[in-house]
């Protein structure tokens, strides 16, 4: 099946790539770093206060990670729109690769180097005194993966379909900034007045931050647990069937 | 069978000409014959198109189609160097990118190296090159990996394809490339890295968009000889596009002109010169009274056009310069005027375009 031989050959030239530039790497990881290190003792504080099930930590942490796995996911598409630029895009549709190979192949280096990312966070949060199973960051790492997948397959679809900066730009952000404070990632949305909490529960990421977050408490059998999953994985699917979709209607 | 190629095989071999062994010994059969002269008509088609037609949906509330490719039939044998010329928007890039299967035709049918390109486009990929104006590589990637990694998409192994990636760069005058990024490389030796990675599994057919556009010169003239070596050593057929007149003359066997989304000429440039009235006279007269005065004279020349008029310069069209400039220049001065300028030029692909579409190739 040349799909899986050609997604590892599109994935090693990008995870190469990826290497040689590993400052963008970083770049990445200094958001999330950057929260946990200057805002989460500040939680701290607050953790004291009712709506907080479990210390500051465990309730930070998992919004973390999803803003890791999406943030990281939906700016890949500018690289997509910078090969598309130096012709890379053309050169690899006009071989024999399967089409899809070519948007899954990149997304799986995205998923690895944000899983890498997730990684780090979690080494880091562990510093800042994070106490959980080793099972809830093994969750967590796969739900971080997931969440990248998909936003790296719509992000990677937006930008091929617009190729331009100008147009990814302003879509990504107006999609990041509503699905950042509806998600209760800085603060629970138990804290928020009811209709905002009725508001957030149709943003499929409250959802699984809250999954992540019962993970990390040790509620693995709570069912939003498996809710939040089986969301991600959804969200996975849809994201690489827009994707693959987008990039065959490049040929129509 | 014509001459027997000695080559010496191994890495970094500085010499090495493009018809490495990989060569299958059938195509250097083709490019030499017991006589030494091989007729193209007997070559095999190795493009055949009928009827290609590609419209865009305009963006905007109106919905109005653009028929940017209009029809076109062509057909291209192999071992040919075709140049398909045309102003910019013409439908070159288009049908160009058809017969690559990066778009798919609107309607019509079309073989490519034997392969049907609207049911087959898997196996179209697998026997053609195609090198884009834009590019092929990544600025921060290294020349040698990028070389490696498309030559695995067709199913070349790592140690084949360095083999066969270096050997391509020394012929194309590349040969310290291997560990450099492809953005610290200049115009023109990028423009010659697209080829080897267009030509890095051995296609018998070459796409080339636009190759010279934006090189200086010096460079230009290096990439056509690289592109004939192409034809004469690997046999490749070489299909380009191009809106430099120059570079479809110099370069190709058969010129395809493009106007407007259908196929407006074909044939050797040769042949398509000689379809134009002959040459053109420029003359540069002291007053515009004179230029009539000239202009009337050589009207009555044998064989001339009408003659445009341009304040004091006149410019007509006569079967054959050489001869008719003396006799021009005589019948001046009798009629006791005088030219201070006369230029003859020979019929150029610009000509060619203005008498088959009234308007000219330059923008």
């Amino acid at each position: 099946m040349t799909f899986f031989r050609d997604t590892w050959i599109i994935f090693s030239r990008a995870m190469t790539l990826s290497l040689r530039q590993p400052l963008w790497v970083l770049i990445g990881l200094l958001q999330p770093i950057l929260y946990l290190t200057l805002f989460g003792p500040l939680l701290q504080t607050v953790a004291a206060s009712s709506g907080f099930q479990g210390d500051a930590w465990q309730v930070f942490v998992p919004g973390l990670l999803v803003q890791l796995g999406i943030f990281g996911g939906l700016f890949v598409g500018f690289g997509i729109i910078a090969e598309w630029r130096s012709g890379v895009i053309d050169r690899q549709l006009v071989s024999p690769a399967a089409r899809s190979a070519i948007i899954v192949g990149r997304t799986l280096r995205d998923v690895v180097v944000i899983v890498t990312q997730g990684v780090v966070l979690c080494g880091a949060a562990y510093l800042m005194g994070l106490r959980v199973p080793i099972g809830a960051f093994l969750l967590g790492l796969v739900l971080v993966g997931l969440l990248g997948a998909a936003f790296s397959f719509i992000s990677n679809a937006i930008g091929i379909a617009t190729k331009s900066e100008d147009a990814l730009a302003p879509m990504v952000n107006t999609l990041a900034l509503p699905i950042l404070l509806l998600s209760g990632i800085l603060l629970p949305m138990t804290l928020a007045p009811a209709w905002l909490q009725m508001v957030a529960n149709f943003n499929p990421f409250k959802h699984i931050v809250e999954a992540l977050r019962a993970v990390f408490r040790g509620d693995f059998a709570d069912p939003i647990v498996a809710i939040g999953l089986v969301l991600a994985v959804i969200l996975v699917v849809l994201g690489a069937w827009v994707g693959s979709r987008v990039l065959t209607a490049q040929t129509k | 069978m014509g001459s027997a190629i000695v080559i010496k095989q191994g890495p970094g071999h500085a010499h090495s000409t493009l018809a490495t062994p990989f060569l299958p010994l059938r195509r250097r059969a083709a490019a030499t014959s017991n006589t030494g002269e091989v007729t193209m008509a007997e070559h095999p088609l190795i493009i055949e198109a009928k009827g290609l037609k590609r419209s865009f949906k305009a963006r905007g509330a109106k919905g109005k189609t653009i028929d940017a490719v209009r029809g076109i039939d062509l057909t291209v044998r192999e071992g040919e160097i075709v140049g398909f010329l045309g102003p910019n928007g013409a439908g070159k890039t288009t049908t160009l990118k058809m017969l690559c299967t990066l778009l798919a035709p609107t309607d019509g049918s079309a073989s490519v190296v034997g392969a049907d390109l609207r049911r087959d486009p898997v196996e179209v990929r697998r026997r053609i090159g195609y090198v884009s104006q834009a590019g092929s590589t990544s600025p921060e990637a290294r020349a040698g990996q990028e070389i490696v990694s498309h030559a695995r998409l067709y199913g070349i192994d790592t140690k084949t394809a360095t083999a066969r990636g270096k050997d391509l760069l020394a012929a194309l005058d590349l040969s310290e490339i291997w560990d450099r990024t492809c953005g610290s490389l200049s115009g023109g030796q990028r423009r010659r890295l697209d080829i080897v990675m267009g030509l890095i599994h051995q296609p018998r057919l070459v796409f080339l968009d636009e190759p010279s556009t934006g090189l200086d010169p010096q460079s230009r003239a290096n990439l056509w000889n690289h592109i004939r070596k192409l034809r004469d050593e690997l046999g490749t057929t070489v299909f380009l596009t191009t809106h430099y007149m120059d570079e479809a003359d110099s370069l190709s066997d058969r010129i395809l002109i493009i106007d407007n989304g259908t196929i407006v000429a074909e044939g050797t440039p040769a042949e398509l010169k000689k379809r134009v009235s002959g040459d053109t006279i420029t003359l540069t007269m002291r007053t515009p009274t004179d230029a009539e005065a000239a202009s009337g004279i050589a009207a009555a020349l044998n064989g001339a056009d009408k003659p445009v008029i341009d304040a004091h310069v006149v410019r007509f069209h006569v079967p054959d310069g050489a001869t008719a400039l003396p006799v021009l220049l005589g019948d001046l001065t009798k009629a006791g005027i005088d030219a201070i300028g006369v230029d003859v030029n020979r019929p150029t692909l610009d000509d060619v375009f203005l008498t088959l579409t009234g308007r000219s190739l330059r923008d």
